[in-house]
């Protein structure tokens, strides 16, 4: 099964480029991701830039409206994401918990939908 | 065989065992599996009385599987139904000589299923009822009070959950397996709470929940027989079971632990209990759930509420507040201190409790706290805080109990 690891942390926690601790955390990071794809199960994943360089869409009788911002203001936004492959949830949320934002950030673990 | 009533309980003995083989033969299908079972059931139900089987369970795991079969041939817009009913067939060449005996448990693989932590608390518990013990969503509608229609939402949704999230068939590996015989016990205890405590309404019905939990209780020491913490658990229910007939008074009353008429305790649940107590400590340092079963043995020991070894209870609880602290436990010491060292020294450790925030909605601090005012003789205090607990209070029987402390006082 596909599963989509979104990686959530609230920003005024998380490491920012230039910040102690900053190489050590990236190098966590490209320890994970290397790890998964030598067992293949790493399909995609890419970091996002901040929240504040997000724009939200919506159509609304035809009209198309535009905010500032991600859509729900919320403590944690979205940061990145991984595309997985994996046997079943328990290894999905193996996975999940190593990923380095997991220690004080929310992974949120959503299988992928095939239709058809 | 012939009687309903032996045919019945065969069927409620087997019906676990064989959703759990059938689930795995089924790629951990439960709805699939449980439909099935619940077919040979009503099939078991007609054909017995007048040809009773010689192998009971073999008979229900190969009717329950021709009738899954059937199932899946029907469906057949279903994109699984190659690979599902291969899965099945395979196994076909095994059925002809297989007997009751030889049939494999795989019912810890079904209860860490249903207990997996991505299912919501209630769904856990109600998917352990309905799949390991067979209550119908009806019994279990009728044992958490709540609509059947929304009883069977809550069943339909988690099954689609397992499917969808890919939630496994599988015992998780033993790091793993830790974890999960936690959230395990949790709901068995839950199980155990709701038909004990019945903190909303009443009734035969939620008794049962008890029944249910102390088997579920001696299934897991059989399943999982080196976890300490599984013997604990079977151990603490047993000492609590044996005094559920004194708990309450014919008018359903609320009987404290020291007006309990002691000699009514069940003395064989109280063996098996102390026995299963044994064989906690045996396999380990103990866990709350063994601290709690340890603190229940203390007052089963007592024949008399005046022979309770309170110093005894009061280093268990400490030990307890070190292992898994909570505002209940606090409290549960504080009174076994109110007790132990006096009603001064209770109300000083009540007092103490200030870090629990919770505690001020809690019908059972101001019980507690109205009850050491009470022997201090400090009477408008006490009859307060009795009246503070009438505030939040659950059920009826403690009302009627806290009522009749007031009146008893203003008199």
């Amino acid at each position: 099964m596909q599963y989509l690891l979104l990686i959530y942390s609230n920003e005024s926690e998380d490491l920012m480029p230039g910040q102690d601790g900053w190489p050590e955390y990236m190098a966590e990071y490209a320890a994970f991701t290397q790890g998964i794809v030598e067992t293949g199960e790493f399909k995609g994943g890419e970091a996002l830039k901040p929240p504040a360089t997000a724009t939200s869409v919506r159509v609304r009788n035809g009209e198309r409206l535009l905010t500032d911002g991600p859509f729900a203001e919320t403590r944690e936004t979205l940061g990145g994401y991984y595309l997985i492959e994996a046997d079943n949830l328990d290894r999905a949320i193996e996975i999940a918990g190593k990923i380095p934002t997991a220690r004080f950030g929310t992974i949120e673990v959503r299988p992928i939908a095939s239709y058809g | 065989m012939s009687e309903r009533s032996t045919i019945e309980a065969v069927l409620r003995d087997e019906y676990g065992r064989i959703v759990a083989l059938l689930a795995r033969t089924l790629q951990g299908d439960l709805e699939l599996a449980q439909d099935a079972v619940q077919a040979a059931t009503v099939a078991a139900l007609e054909q017995w009385p007048d040809n009773p089987p010689d192998q009971p369970a073999a008979w229900l795991v190969r009717t329950a599987r021709n009738k899954a079969i059937d199932t899946i041939r029907r469906r057949s817009t279903w994109s699984r139904k190659a690979e599902l009913l291969k899965a099945v067939t395979q196994t076909e060449a095994l059925m002809p000589d297989i007997d009751d005996s030889r049939i494999p448990d795989e019912r810890l693989r079904l209860i860490c299923t249903c207990c997996h932590p991505a299912l919501s608390l209630e769904a856990q518990v109600a998917l352990t009822l309905r799949t390991l013990c067979g209550l119908t969503t009806l019994e279990l509608a009728r044992s958490f009070l709540v609509d059947p229609r929304a009883m069977a939402q809550r069943l339909v949704r988690a099954k689609r959950k397992i499917v969808e999230a890919g939630i496994p068939y599988e015992v998780p590996e033993p790091g793993a397996l830790n974890e999960r015989l936690g959230a395990i016990l949790h709901v068995v205890y839950l199980v155990f709470n709701e038909g004990y405590g019945a903190s909303t309404g009443e009734g035969p019905v939620r008794a049962d929940l008890c029944d249910e939990a102390l088997r579920l209780g001696e299934l897991l020491v059989r399943l999982v027989p080196d976890e300490s913490e599984v013997h604990g658990l079977l151990a603490l229910m047993l000492f609590q079971d044996a005094r559920r007939s004194t708990r309450t008074d014919d008018h359903g009353r609320v009987v404290l632990l020291r007006d309990q008429e002691r000699e009514r305790w069940d003395r064989s649940k109280i063996a098996t209990g102390f026995a299963a107590l044994g064989a906690a400590t045996r396999r380990g340092p103990p866990g709350t759930y063994t601290l709690q079963a340890a603190i229940a043995s203390v007052h089963a020991r007592a024949r008399h509420p005046d022979e309770t070894n309170w110093n005894e209870i009061i280093a268990l609880y400490d030990l307890l507040m070190k292992a898994d602290p909570s505002p209940v436990v606090a409290l549960n010491r504080a009174a076994a201190i109110s007790i132990g060292h006096g009603p001064a020294a209770g109300l000083r450790a009540l007092d103490a409790l200030t870090e629990y925030h919770s505690l001020e909605r809690h019908h059972l601090w101001w019980s507690a706290r109205a009850d050491v005012l009470r022997r201090l003789h400090r009477v408008p205090e006490a009859v307060a805080a009795y009246r503070q607990a009438l505030t939040c209070v659950g059920n009826e029987a403690e009302r009627q109990f806290i009522e009749g402390r007031i009146q008893r006082l203003l008199s």
